[in-house]
């Protein structure tokens, strides 16, 4: 478990330096990801520690969310000045992106024929 | 014995501490997931949005600051990073699938990421909402930990980010089914893109429970909807002059 950890915060530390040292747009974990990723298909894949590690930790994703989320505390006057704008936005982009992906994904797979192969 | 003023002093002590927040959050996370799982896993009971609501009414019952509460939320949040690469996981475990339908997918989640990030965008700066606010919503359906890093990066504030997030998923929980009756959305690959696309990780969660296909291509949506969200959001923010 220690060394799956070790393996994750490695990548992550890469990610973060070359974001750094290039001044990359995406994050310093995201490009983690994309670089294990990059391992795997020269390994074939994690070894089972690494496996559990991963999914232990994606099990419990919600739980890391919660400090950040509390963070609404310190922002209740500034949601509130803003509610009328958010109340249009999030709504209005929230069903556009369902729609519009769910729409051209559907055309897709109908032009490919084999429904849900 | 106890006074009321050494219970105080604990009190204040504990304040500067990360123990009592940290094994709080922990605690409340397991109360919620008990809730979540007599409620039945509905779209209300997300343990996220509970655990939350419930703790920052502790702390403004308390009058803790979220300073303090941050000495111990710290260390979970920290996890985020290693969690986003452990994402890689899954996604190789797809990648045959993914392969597969490639171009269609890259095609359909990068219009339809888009348009929800560049129209929630524009309405903001259209009803002019202060920029902060507009940069931060701008990464509301990635995942948390990604839309938090872009957050950050791009000069927008990752805690709004995050509650921005929670709100929408959750009331694309609740609209999802009438939206797909009204497109006409009936192929499973093509409702969990688009789930994974619009709410992320909760999405993704209910996907599960409906089709296994759905599933994956909804988990699939979360981490390539992080990718693609990093790379055309700066470049959106400088079009559209926010």
């Amino acid at each position: 478990m220690i060394r799956a950890l070790a393996i994750l915060l490695l990548c992550q530390l890469a990610g973060t330096v070359l974001q750094e040292a290039f001044g990359l747009p995406m994050p310093g974990p995201v490009i983690g990801f994309v670089l294990l990723l990059a391992a795997f298909f020269v390994t074939k894949g994690p070894d089972t520690a690494l496996h559990d590690t991963a999914q232990g930790l994606l099990k419990h994703l919600g739980l890391l969310f919660v400090p950040a989320g509390v963070g609404v505390v310190g922002m209740l006057g500034l949601l509130r000045q803003n509610a009328l704008a958010l109340l249009i936005a999030i709504p209005v982009s929230t069903v556009l992106g369902l729609l519009v992906t769910g729409t051209i994904m559907q055309w897709f797979m109908r032009r490919a024929g084999a429904p849900n192969a | 014995m106890h006074s009321p003023l050494k219970l105080f002093q604990i009190w204040v002590y504990l304040q500067t501490q990360p123990l009592l927040w940290l094994a709080v959050t922990l605690c409340v996370w397991e109360l919620a997931r008990a809730v979540d799982r007599l409620a039945g896993h509905r779209a209300l009971s997300n343990p996220t949005v509970m655990s939350i609501l419930f703790i920052a009414a502790l702390l403004l019952i308390t009058h803790t600051s979220y300073r303090n509460y941050f000495t111990g939320g710290a260390y979970i949040q920290f996890l985020l990073g290693p969690a986003t690469v452990a994402l890689a996981v899954p996604m190789y475990a797809n990648w045959p699938v993914i392969r597969r339908n490639f171009a269609a997918i890259l095609v359909s989640l990068t219009t339809g990421s888009m348009v929800a990030a560049g129209s929630a965008m524009l309405i903001l700066r259209v009803l002019r909402a202060p920029r902060i606010v507009t940069i931060s919503l701008g990464p509301k359906s990635v995942t948390t930990p990604i839309a938090m890093g872009i957050s950050q990066q791009l000069g927008g504030n990752p805690s709004l980010t995050a509650v921005f997030v929670m709100i929408t998923a959750m009331f694309g929980i609740l609209v999802y089914p009438a939206v797909f009756r009204l497109g006409r959305v009936t192929d499973w690959r093509a409702r969990g893109l688009a789930a994974g696309v619009a709410m992320h990780g909760l999405g993704t969660a209910k996907m599960l429970t409906l089709d296994d296909t759905a599933g994956a291509f909804a988990g699939l949506a979360i981490g390539l909807n992080g990718l693609v969200t990093s790379l055309f959001l700066p470049v959106m923010i400088v079009i559209f002059g926010i």
